[in-house]
Parts: structure tokens; sequence; C-alpha cells
């Protein structure tokens, strides 16, 4: 097959075409998604601190807490986020916390009105308006996180049906961002998590009245995030990995041992067997690269 | 004349911007503002929009290569922008049946909601799923321990990448958790000393110079130091 | 698969992609035959079935139908109006205004539906098969695989769905910013009467407000830059929106990632902590912990030297020599493992994005896995 036939092993694997490790990587995350789907099996999770940091920054909240959540993120990383919303959702229903729900990414709209159908959508003790409210998007990025900071009905007039603030039972009372509890971000970049520090965080920092914040955020931005915490920021999921520790911790608090777990509570979970392999995978490519230079750069030396 | 006007006014509602900050009673300045920026961020979309639909036109106009492309384009844009404005296959809202606009553009079995659900959403979390075959081809090609500085780039993406999964567990699970002078060398804890210690100091210092950065430019602006954003004047 | 290492341009490589593609394109066609051929048991018990199709969206019928009444009501100046408001029509009464929404069920509950209508014609409601949203997973999952024939290589029918996504991501931007934006902002504003009777019913509004005017004014100086001849004016709504964001840029920059940050480093650099007693002990003074201890304050100088030696790897108004150089060349290895870091967490955000697309054509197309029980 090879048109150089006195090449040895390693050079020839040098020059190996990039569609073999496609295809290795297609079959390393595609092999445990069916196994996971069969078998239905996921990984212990152990939560990290920042991801303990936001569910007690949660938790610690008394009943029926205002929490404001931003679903800044798309349909494109929704792979990443996702189960972080659903998770923040499914606890804040747990905790019997106040949900308003809104986004500054337009795509993010639709991606609102799914999760909460999703997770509250069957629970008769959340009515929209009272437990709930879905005020959907506003176009102007930090404008709208600046405005909500001084005037919430100002940059959101109305909810995601259109129905006047003042017309939702839920809304009374709520004139800027520190009128709510807690504050949560799940978001792909910008504007998101960073921004949400920024223009609607940190002025309250200064004021003396620190508003919790806590952060979904995708692999990406995570890294970027770190220095907020645990000051800015009570805590973080950081990708998939925070937001199947975070699932952990949410559904040991909803069910009882030995009790099944829906599956929609466990998406992150179930996606940590593909991270193996395909971490694993990365790690190999990289090794067996490295082994090919050292083994080149010895090779042009003796020559 | 023009362009010093273009800049007096980036002046003067920047300045506002800054005095609303400091200068509780004068919040309302800055709200009525920020509201017309929000608008205008709303109208940009339209431009955005709008500018699409030209070029694509032009390059179907002129019979440019794949123009054929920018027909498909334009036809789906239209579309789009057709369903959505018309709320096709959106009920009104219940409250306001006789209204037929009155419902939610984005509502479940829409046509509006069709083409999210359908196109939108799965080609462009496709596009993005990409990478991750791009990033390990370029892992295999690219990531050489060259020298002490491609080590620790190296050595770090292992730490992470392996810590961040079971295997990492499985890996140094010999290495006693419940002593803490050596637990922390197991893969999931030395993950979080670089996310927590490294990383932080990495990143908060490239922070601090970042705001160090965009409060010289942004002053600039502020000051009209700075009007490239006008573009030339010829 | 060495040859393909061959450039794309020649005609006889350029052939043999073609012939590949063609073959892995019948080899896709005959696994699907086979998985319709082999079929999916769906529901369970008496009402299970073996269904042949897969990517299949079942709906169950929901009719609204809706009436109206008219009552008497004052309005803001005094004067006498008649409100009409709208309620469900009760059963057995005519509504004036009806429709019919179709709900998503899972297979399993068209399947036991399929029974109870035949075992009761008139009482079950229709489940059936929804085409349009069936089809909408068979062009979801044709696009993924669209988009994932570039890996192969460059190609048409990767280009057509790029084509797609671009018009309607434009469109939809445009759509959201114009009903959730500008409908309540600028027309409820300007138009507050127009837009209450058409587009928003719910609009509450004190009449007119002429400041709406000013984004309308700037907005369509914007829309000038669309033509060369007057595109000049796009100035100006230009310059308002750089100076409105050099203005929030600038106080919240420094506020929050200059002084808090920097505020940060105004921690003890020696750290003791105590060991955690239980019990009757609780209330005795706790042992130091010493590892926790030696570990915290290792963390602090780390994270002091750290932030000292990058920012001094970014100061290049010193040349870095001497200790100057000694303390960027430190800077320079802090900065490498936070790029290592964040190597490591974009490969783990983008194979979390492949698993997503993957279990989608696995599970809601080909029907091969079912976490969530749809089918």
């Amino acid at each position: 097959m090879s048109d150089r036939p006195n090449e040895s092993f390693l050079a020839r694997l040098d020059r190996i075409d990039r569609r073999w490790i496609f295809l290795m990587m297609a079959i390393a995350v595609a092999g445990p998604i069916i196994w996971v789907g069969v078998t239905g099996r996921t990984f212990p999770e152990t939560a990290t601190p920042a991801v303990q940091g936001a569910f007690d920054a949660i938790e610690r909240l008394p009943e029926g807490s205002k929490v404001l959540i931003s679903f800044d993120f798309d349909p494109a990383s929704a792979g990443e986020l996702q189960p972080m919303a659903t998770g923040f959702i499914h606890h804040c229903q747990l905790r019997k916390h106040r949900i308003y729900a809104m986004t500054l990414w337009a795509p993010g709209s639709p991606l609102i009105g799914a999760t909460l159908a999703d997770v509250i959508g069957s629970d008769p003790s959340y009515r929209y308006g009272e437990n709930f409210v879905d005020l959907g998007y506003q176009a102007g990025n930090e404008g709208v996180m600046k405005q909500v900071g001084v005037d919430f009905p100002k940059a959101f007039p109305n909810d995601s049906k259109g129905t006047p603030l003042a017309r939702i039972p839920m809304m009374q009372g709520i004139t800027r961002l520190s009128d709510f509890d807690i504050l949560i971000s799940v978001s792909a970049g910008y504007p998101g998590g960073k921004e949400w520090v920024q223009y609607g965080v940190s002025p309250t920092l200064t004021q003396g009245h620190r508003l919790p914040f806590v952060a979904g955020s995708t692999g990406v931005q995570t890294p970027q995030m770190i220095p907020y915490y645990p000051v800015q920021m009570s805590g973080i999921l950081g990708a998939i990995k925070g937001a199947a520790e975070y699932e952990s911790l949410v559904n040991a608090k909803a069910t009882a041992p030995g009790e099944t777990v829906p599956a929609k509570y466990q998406e992150a979970q179930r996606r940590m067997a593909p991270q193996l392999f395909g971490h694993s995978l990365m790690v190999g490519l990289i090794l067996v690269g490295n082994v090919i230079f050292f083994a080149g750069r010895r090779k042009g030396a003796a020559e | 004349m023009g362009r010093n006007a273009a800049a007096v006014l980036a002046s003067i509602v920047g300045l506002v911007m800054v005095l609303t900050a400091f200068a509780r009673p004068l919040e309302f300045l800055g709200t009525a503002v920020v509201d017309w920026f929000n608008v205008l961020a709303a109208i940009a979309f339209v431009l955005g929009g709008a500018n699409l639909l030209k070029m694509n036109l032009l390059k179907i106009s002129a019979r440019d290569a794949g123009w054929g492309y920018s027909a498909v384009t334009v036809s789906v844009f239209l579309i789009t922008i057709g369903v959505g404005l018309l709320k096709v296959g959106a009920h009104p809202d219940p409250l306001h049946p006789d209204v037929a606009l009155s419902g939610d553009k984005e509502a479940v079995g829409g046509a509006f909601w069709w083409l999210y659900e359908y196109a939108m959403s799965p080609i462009t979390s496709t596009l993005f799923a990409l990478l991750a075959f791009y990033v390990a081809s370029a892992a295999f090609r690219a990531f050489r321990a060259k020298n002490t500085a491609a080590i620790l780039l190296l050595g770090t993406a292992f730490v992470v990448l392996l810590g961040r999964v079971y295997v990492g567990v499985l890996l140094t699970s010999w290495i006693p958790a419940d002593n803490a002078w050596v637990s922390w060398l197991r893969l999931e804890n030395l993950s979080g000393i670089i996310m927590g210690v490294f990383n932080n100091a990495g990143t908060r210092a490239m922070m601090i110079g970042i705001a160090i950065g965009i409060a010289a430019t942004s002053l600039k602006i502020l000051v009209g130091l700075d009007r490239s954003y006008l573009g030339s004047s010829d | 698969m060495s040859q393909l290492n061959a450039p794309l341009h020649d005609p006889a490589v350029e052939r043999r992609a073609n012939r590949m593609m063609v073959v892995i394109l019948a080899i896709a066609c005959g696994l699907l035959a086979l998985r319709a051929l082999i079929g999916s048991s769906i529901g369970s018990g008496a009402d299970a079935v073996t269904e042949h199709g897969f990517g299949m969206v079942y709906v169950q019928e929901s009719p609204k139908g809706f009436v109206s009444e008219v009552a008497k009501d004052r309005a803001a100046d005094g004067t006498e109006v008649e409100v009409r408001t709208w309620k469900p029509a009760a059963p057995g009464q005519t509504p004036e205004i009806s429709w019919t929404e179709w709900n998503e069920v899972t297979a399993g509950e068209w399947a036991a539906a399929q029974r109870a209508r035949a075992d009761a014609p008139a009482s079950a409601p229709l489940v059936t098969v929804s085409w349009p949203r069936t089809a909408g997973v068979w062009f979801a999952a044709l696009m993924t695989l669209a988009v994932l024939s570039f890996l192969w290589r460059d190609n048409p029918v990767y280009k057509l769905a790029e084509s797609v996504v671009v018009g309607v991501s434009a469109g939809y931007w445009m759509i959201v910013a114009t009903w959730d934006t500008l409908v309540p902002k600028l027309a409820g504003a300007l138009v507050p009467a127009w837009t209450k009777a058409h587009l928003m019913p719910s609009l509450e509004s004190a009449g007119v407000d002429w400041w709406g005017l000013v984004p309308l004014g700037l907005g369509m100086l914007l829309l000038c830059r669309l033509s060369a001849r007057v595109s000049w004016l796009g100035i100006f709504p230009l310059a308002f929106v750089v100076g409105t964001f050099a203005g929030l840029r600038f106080v919240q920059n420094i506020e929050s990632d200059l002084l808090a940050q920097v505020a940060t480093m105004f921690e003890p650099l020696v750290v003791v902590k105590h060991q955690a007693l239980a019990g009757a002990d609780a209330a005795a003074t706790p042992p130091i912990d010493w590892a926790g201890s030696i570990g915290a304050s290792l963390s602090a100088v780390l994270i002091l030297v750290g932030v000292l030696s990058v920012l001094a790897y970014f100061f290049f108004s010193l040349e870095h020599t001497g200790a100057v150089g000694g303390a960027a060349r430190v800077g320079i290895w802090y900065l490498m493992i936070t790029f290592g870091a964040s190597f490591g967490f974009t490969v783990m955000g983008r194979i979390a994005l492949l698993a997503a697309r993957l279990e989608f054509l696995f599970d809601d197309w080909l029907w091969l896995i079912d976490p969530s029980g749809k089918h």
C-alpha cells in the first residue's frame, strides 16, 4: 500500500492521514455512548470545592428565594451546558425557590421554555407567574446587564409571552438586580458569566451587599472564570465534568438510596464515559506524536 | 465636521455612563442611554440581516462562483423572516385568541420553531463538534515536548485531561486519599491544584493587564483622542 | 489509506476519493435499510408492537376552544368602555375561535393509544405520527452528517448545510430582536395603540413615548450604512454605541477585573488551619492541621509569585534581564501551565459537544439507544 516501502513504521505513522485520527476519535466517543445507552451505567462523581460552592450557595437560601438564572448559551453549546441548566432548575425546584429565567442570547430563548417544561412542567406546585417565569430575550448584551442592575422592568418590560411584568405576581418588588437572592449564569461565552461578574455582581460588591453569583460555563471559558472564585463568584460548574458533579449532588438530594434517577437528570453523567475515552485517546495521540518526534530527532542526530 | 460631531456624541454618552456609576441621582440618565443602546443593538441585527441579503443578492446577480449556495442562503433567510414575522403555525395567546399575532413566535410545532429545532440547532452544534476531531489531529502533529515551556504545557494538559475523568481516579487510586500529606498527588487533586493555583495566577495576571488596557483605550475614546472607530476621514 | 496523502487536486486521487465516497454512502444506505428491517419493539406488555420505522416523532391532539365575554369597564379618563375577555370554552359549549395543538408523546404512549383507540375509538384522543417533526428529525440527522462529511473533505453537501445555517441564523436573530425588543420597546413606545391592537394585546402603555424617536433616528442612520451614498451617516449611531460601551467598560473593568482582583492579593500568605473535631471534643481547641496549613500557605505564595511574575513578563518598559528577566521567565512558565489547562478544558468541551451530536444520531434518529425512554 505504501509508496515508500523502506520507510520505518514510525515514519509511516508520522505521515498517517489525519482521517484515521478522526476515525479513532469518532470510535472513542461513539462506542461509550452506545455502551452507556445500553447498560445505563455511569461513573461515580465526587464534587470539587467550586461545584460544592455552587450547590451550597443555592442550598443555603431559604425556601421561596428569588433566583435569577440567565441562559446565555445557544444549541451549539447545549451539549455541555444543557445538563447544567437542567440541574440548576431541578435544584431550585427541590428547594422551592422562585425561578426567574432570562437570556442575553437570542437562540437561548427556546432553551428556557424547553428546560422549564422538561423539569417543572408536570409539577402542580409550580405555577407560571407565581413560582416561575420565562422573561425571554432582550438585545443589548452588557447594556441589558447594566439596566437590570438599575431598573429591571425597564430592561424586561414583559415576559416571553408579552405579559407586562406588572401583571406577573412574582415580579412584585423586583426593581433591580440586587432584589434577587442569587444570580446564576449558564454561559457559552460573550456575553455570559464574565460579563455578569463585571456588570452585575461587582457593583453590588462595592455597594456592600454582594449578590451571590454562581456560574456554569463551557470548557473554553472556565479557566478564565477561575480568578473570580470565591470572592466574586460562590461557585462554578466547569465544563461537562462540573455538570456531572453537580448532577450527582442534586440527585443525591432528590432521590432516596436505591431509587431510580430519571434519565434527564443524568445527561452529564452519561457523557463522562465518552469523555474518558476521548481524553485517553488525546493523551495517547500526544504520547505517540512525541515518541515519533524524539525517535526522528535521535535518528537525525545519528545521521 | 461630521466626525467631530460623532466624536463629541461618543464622549457625551460615555461620560454619562461613567457619571451615573458614581452619582445615583443621575441613574435615570444612564438608564435612558442604555435603553436606546439596547434598541440600537436590536436594529443592528436587522442591519446584519439586510447586509447578508444585499451581499448574497449581488453575488447571485453577478453569477459569481458559488452563487447557487448564495441562492440557498437567501431563500432560507427569506423563509425564516417570513414565517417568523407572520408566526406561521404558532397559535395566538389563549388570553387573546382574536389577535392572530399575539402568540409565542417560538411555539413548539410552529414553522419558526421547526427551523430553529431541526436546521439551526443541529448544524451549529455539529459545526462546533467538528473541532473535537481537529484538536485531536493537531495534538498528534503539533504537541512536541521541545523545551521547558512546551513540557510544562504538555504536562499540564495531561494532568487536566486525565484528572477530569474517571481514568485519573483509577490511575492514582493507590495513593491514600485520607492522608493529606500525599493525597494532593492524586490526579484529580493535582488537576484542582493546577486550576486553583497556577491557572488562577496566570489568568488573574492577564485579567489585570487586560483591565488596564481596556481602561486606557476607553479613556482615549471618552476624551476624544481615539477616533479610529469612525474610519478614515477621506 | 496512505494514498490519501497524495494531493487532492490530482485527478486520479480525486476519482478514487469520489469512488470511496460512493462506497461509504452505499454502505450507509445498506445499514439504514438493515436498521429498518430489524425494527424496534415499542410499548410494553400487550401494547408492544414492532416498528420498522425510526427517527419518528409522535404527537397527541389537544383541541382548544375559546368563547368571549363583554363587560363594561372605566377607562383611565373615566369614560365607560366595553372590554372583551376570552376564556376556554366549557364542555359542550360552541367555541367562537378554536384550533388544535399537538403535544409530543413517547412511542410507548403512541402504542398504548393505538390499542385504546382500537377498543374505544370515540373516547380516546388521537395520537399519531407527526410527519413535519419526523421530517425534521431526518433533516437534522442528514444535516448533521452533511457537516461531519467535511472531515472527509470539503464537498457540496457540507457547503449546502453551511448556506442553510447562515440563512436561518441571520433570519433567526433578526426575528427574535424584532419581536422581543423592537416591538415592545420601539413600536410599543411610538405607536402603542396599534401595537396593542395587532401585535401585543397585553401591552400596557400610558401613551406615546416620544423619547422612542431617539433610538429610531439612530437606527435609521445605522441602516444608512447599506447605501454607499449615505453610509457616512452611520458614524453617529456607531459613535453612540462605542461611546456608551467605552463608558460602561471603563468603570466595570476597573472595578471588577483590576481593583477586585488586586484586592485578592492582599490575603494572608501564612494560613493556619485547624483539624475539625466532632462530638464531645468539638468544644476543645482543635489541633493544627499541618498538612492543610502548609498546603494553603504554599498555594497563597504560589499565586502571589505567579501573578507578579506574569505581570513582570507583560511589563515591556523594562528590559527582561537580571531579576526582571528571571521573574519574566517564571511568568512564562505560569502562562504555559495556564495555556495547558485551557487546552485540557477546551478538549473536554469539544468532546462533550461531539458526544451530544452522536447521542442525537443514535437516540433520536436511529433509535439504537433510548436513555430517556422516548421510543
